[in-house]
């Protein structure tokens, strides 16, 4: 392994490979190290399923057009405002150019998985998902000449006022000192660093979910921002969704999430509802349900339907519970079941009259009940019932570097020399909050590139 | 039927089903995502759609050391070699995949011996080329047989498999054209983006399976359609063998036998390259044994038609035809089966696309 590379990439996920390679064609000599071992390399970008991307008429696999404006608009929505403006719409602008560059680089494009129709406009899907992504970068990366070490952990990178001066790291449980003449860091939030996450939170941190890697330790963020790097974000926040709760503590992705919500009455483990499940398509919603599950004892709920309801949502990772009484399901999930009927009994008796449409707000609401539930409120009756536990599962953390237009990053006088950030680490500058379907690949894919370049601009 | 391996099949593919990630590389994951509930004929039925071009395995974040441990090209080769066997007719013989490695050279050295035998026993008094050593009667007498009891068998096997998947009746022509074309061109095999498969180099997408395989499949029919001109040359035209460099037969045979032998050769390699866990990797040794055995096929047929006139005939004729006869006994036990329950498998495909699409 070369200990002195022009430029260190530190993370190995999609931001980090798109700056290696691009620092690399501008000839720079390049080490990528990536604190996962070999299958897990990737970070978060092996979880994902597409990049959003602005374009003006058909373009690939995206249908119509998707103008600046309206992406902007759509960030502004999520984030209710905490966003950068100026970096916001650059990153935007420049997606339209990401996707050409993607496909020369070896990722494939695949129309809008079924179930996500609504996406096929503004997000262009990665034919394999986001790990046959990160292959195809690993393989231009590995032919371009790029070296890339696994079980390469960053601990330390030493700032001397200016500029970085040398980086620490154990490399298959040894210690290496590396002294790069650029470093571009690109590992990723704290979302896997439950201690972390428990300061923020409290206690109740530790009974989240991971959704993603759990490589994803913040080492380097906090090592940069206790030297003095300038942070952007709510340090206290996280993006959380309630997902399935049998799913593993680290690295369940995509699949263990439930669309069921909607359809459902959600009980905590008393058995009593907390929330109107209706209130909104389950896309708009599905984001404030790891927080409102955090908040229930034991940080456990559970989603109830009857048979009428199981075909009309994503198909689960694993089987419900199934039974074919109320009491019989409340046994199976270890709720009480006197007050389990008594919850659903004056549910049942709260709902009213009205057509049922699964896919649009319908206005089926109940009367009379608190909380109520405003659309989809249809009785539980028909056996078999079904439960599925929830969880909160945490998807990634705000708090990150505050980077400038060229990805540099800031220090409170001026942005270090020879420091650049891309991807997670930095997004925070721009998802200030709330989430954007897509988004994280794009802000990944953009600050990659121009980490890259200006790295590589940099050392030559 | 192995309730624990249909069980771990319907488990990962509930897993697929609620990812949907793959859903461009080939048919199968369509396939999956038109279901909720599967079924032990939907999972016999996916396993046979299934190329095993391994596009799914190496774009999985699931697969092991991840504890979901997904191998879907890996768990439907084996789903798919199972439901070969409880196919088989007569079922008594299905027994044969299991061992097929040591029943192939078995079978390959009584075939060869067999011929040898009746070659010397019943040598003909007179005749050109082969026929000096093998009369034409004799070699029609072993050879129909040889030939229509595979046919009939693999028949009555197919028809097991098209109930077992939920197929009623017969399949429309729209539907057996469009699945041939799927079959011939190996639609499946090309990833979905054209870039081709993952096999002999871990996630990178090759055409060196797919090209293998046309060589293989092409030079067969090719052979094939070379003994057929043969035939009909010698009954209708009166114009028996031995055949000249510029004549029908050979102008078939021998770009036949070069695919064949440049395709099972090229197919034997890539096999040593890849990951034996991603196929139905129990079998891998009967598997390579077959492909020596096509091997075999088509590289004594060429040297037979290279030593012409030699004192090499007599003895290459035994093993040819002996390595041609054991390639017909074998075929409903053999990997060669993949071809008819593929086909099978892809015109079901066609059906539940237009039945759903319908709805």
């Amino acid at each position: 392994m070369s200990l002195k590379p022009d430029i260190l990439v530190v993370g190995g996920g999609n931001a980090a490979l798109c700056a290696a390679i691009t620092a690399r064609e501008a000839d720079a000599s390049v080490l990528v190290l990536e604190s996962a071992p070999k299958p897990y390399r990737g970070g978060n970008s092996r979880h994902t399923r597409n990049f959003r991307c602005m374009h003006d008429g058909p373009k690939g696999v995206l249908v119509g057009s998707y103008g600046e404006e309206e992406y902007f608009t759509d960030l502004l929505e999520v984030t209710a405002g905490k966003t950068n403006e100026s970096l916001a719409r650059m990153t935007i602008l420049e997606s339209e150019h990401c996707y050409q560059w993607m496909e020369e680089h070896g990722v494939r494009f695949q129309s809008a998985l079924s179930g996500t129709l609504s996406l096929s406009k503004s997000n262009a899907f990665f034919l394999g998902g986001g790990r046959a992504l990160v292959n195809a970068y690993y393989r231009t990366a590995t032919d371009l000449g790029v070296e890339i070490a696994y079980n390469a952990e960053v601990t330390h990178l030493d700032h001397d006022n200016s500029s970085i001066q040398y980086v620490e790291a154990d490399v298959d449980g040894q210690r290496v000192r590396i002294s790069p003449r650029a470093v571009v860091v690109a590992s990723g939030g704290f979302q896997a660093n439950l201690d972390w996450l428990a300061d923020a939170w409290g206690p109740v941190a530790r009974n989240f979910l991971v959704r993603g890697t759990p490589y994803n330790r913040g080492i380097v963020l906090r090592d940069l921002l206790n030297q003095g790097m300038e942070s952007v974000g709510d340090p206290t926040q996280c993006h959380a969704v309630a997902i399935d709760g049998r799913a593993p503590k680290y690295d369940g992705g995509i699949v263990t999430r439930l669309d069921c919500v909607p359809f459902s009455i959600v009980v905590n483990k008393k058995a009593k509802r907390f929330y109107d499940e209706g209130e909104d398509v389950w896309p708009k919603r599905y984001a404030i349900w790891g927080r409102l599950v955090a908040a229930q004892p034991d940080q456990v709920a559970y989603a109830i339907i009857d048979a009428k309801s199981l075909d009309i949502f994503m198909p689960s990772v694993f089987p419900p519970t199934t039974a074919d009484s109320i009491e019989g399901l409340g046994q199976q999930l270890g709720l009480p079941t006197q007050a389990l009927c008594q919850t659903i009994n004056e549910f049942n008796a709260a709902c009213g009259d009205g057509v049922f449409h699964p896919n649009e707000p319908d206005r089926l609401g109940t009367d009379g009940i608190s909380p109520p539930k405003t659309n989809w409120a249809r009785p539980i009756t028909e056996p078999p019932f079904y439960g599925y536990e929830l969880r909160p599962g945490v998807t990634f953390t705000y708090l990150g570097l505050r980077v400038d237009e060229t990805a540099r990053v800031q220090r409170a006088t001026k942005p270090v020399d020879n420091l650049w950030a891309a991807g997670e680490i930095m997004a925070g500058s721009i998802l200030g909050q709330g989430y954007l379907a897509g988004f994280g690949m794009t802000i990944g894919t953009v600050f990659g590139r121009i980490a890259g370049k200006g790295a590589s601009s940099y050392v030559n | 039927m192995s309730t624990d391996l249909f069980e771990d099949a319907r488990r990962q593919i509930e897993i697929c089903n609620a990812c949907r990630y793959c859903e461009g590389y080939c048919s199968v994951f369509p396939a999956i995502t038109r279901e909720r509930v599967f079924t032990d004929g939907d999972i016999t039925q996916l396993a046979n759609l299934c190329h095993n071009c391994r596009g799914c395995y190496y774009a999985c974040p699931y697969v092991e050391p991840h504890e979901f441990a997904l191998n879907i090209p890996g768990v439907l080769a084996d789903v798919r070699q199972e439901s070969w066997q409880r196919f088989a007719w007569p079922t008594g013989l299905a027994r044969l995949f299991d061992r097929s490695g040591v029943v192939i050279a078995g079978v390959l050295v009584l075939a060869i011996a067999f011929i040898f035998v009746m070659a010397q026993a019943l040598r003909p008094a007179s005749g050109d080329g082969f026929y000096a050593h093998i009369s034409h009667g004799l070699m029609v007498t072993i050879f129909i047989p040889a030939f229509v009891f595979p046919l009939i068998t693999m028949g009555i096997s197919v028809r097991r498999y098209w109930f077992a998947v939920g197929a009623v009746g017969w399949p429309s022509w729209k539907h057996f054209k469009a699945a041939l074309s799927s079959a011939v061109l190996m639609k499946n095999l090309s990833g979905g983006h054209g870039d081709g498969c993952n096999f002999e180099d871990e996630d990178r997408f090759t055409h060196m399976r797919k090209w293998f395989h046309h060589a293989t499949f092409y030079g067969f029919m090719l052979c094939f359609a070379s003994t057929c001109s043969g035939a009909v040359m010698h009954y209708f035209f009166d114009m028996p063998a031995p055949y000249g460099f510029l004549s029908v037969p050979k102008f078939l045979g021998i770009p036949g036998g070069v695919l064949l032998c440049l395709g099972t050769a090229g197919l034997a390699w890539l096999k040593t390259r890849s990951d034996p866990k991603l196929g139905a990797h129990a079998i891998w040794g009967s598997e390579m044994a077959f492909v020596a055995l096509l091997f075999l096929v088509s590289a004594t047929g060429l040297g037979l038609y290279a030593a012409t006139e030699t004192i090499l005939v007599p003895g290459l004729l035994a093993l040819h035809l002996g390595s041609v006869l054991a390639l017909f006994v074998l075929l409903p036990y053999s990997k060669m089966v993949h071809g008819f329950y593929r086909l099978a498998a892809l015109l079901r495909d066609e059906a539940i696309m237009e039945a759903k699409v319908r709805n």
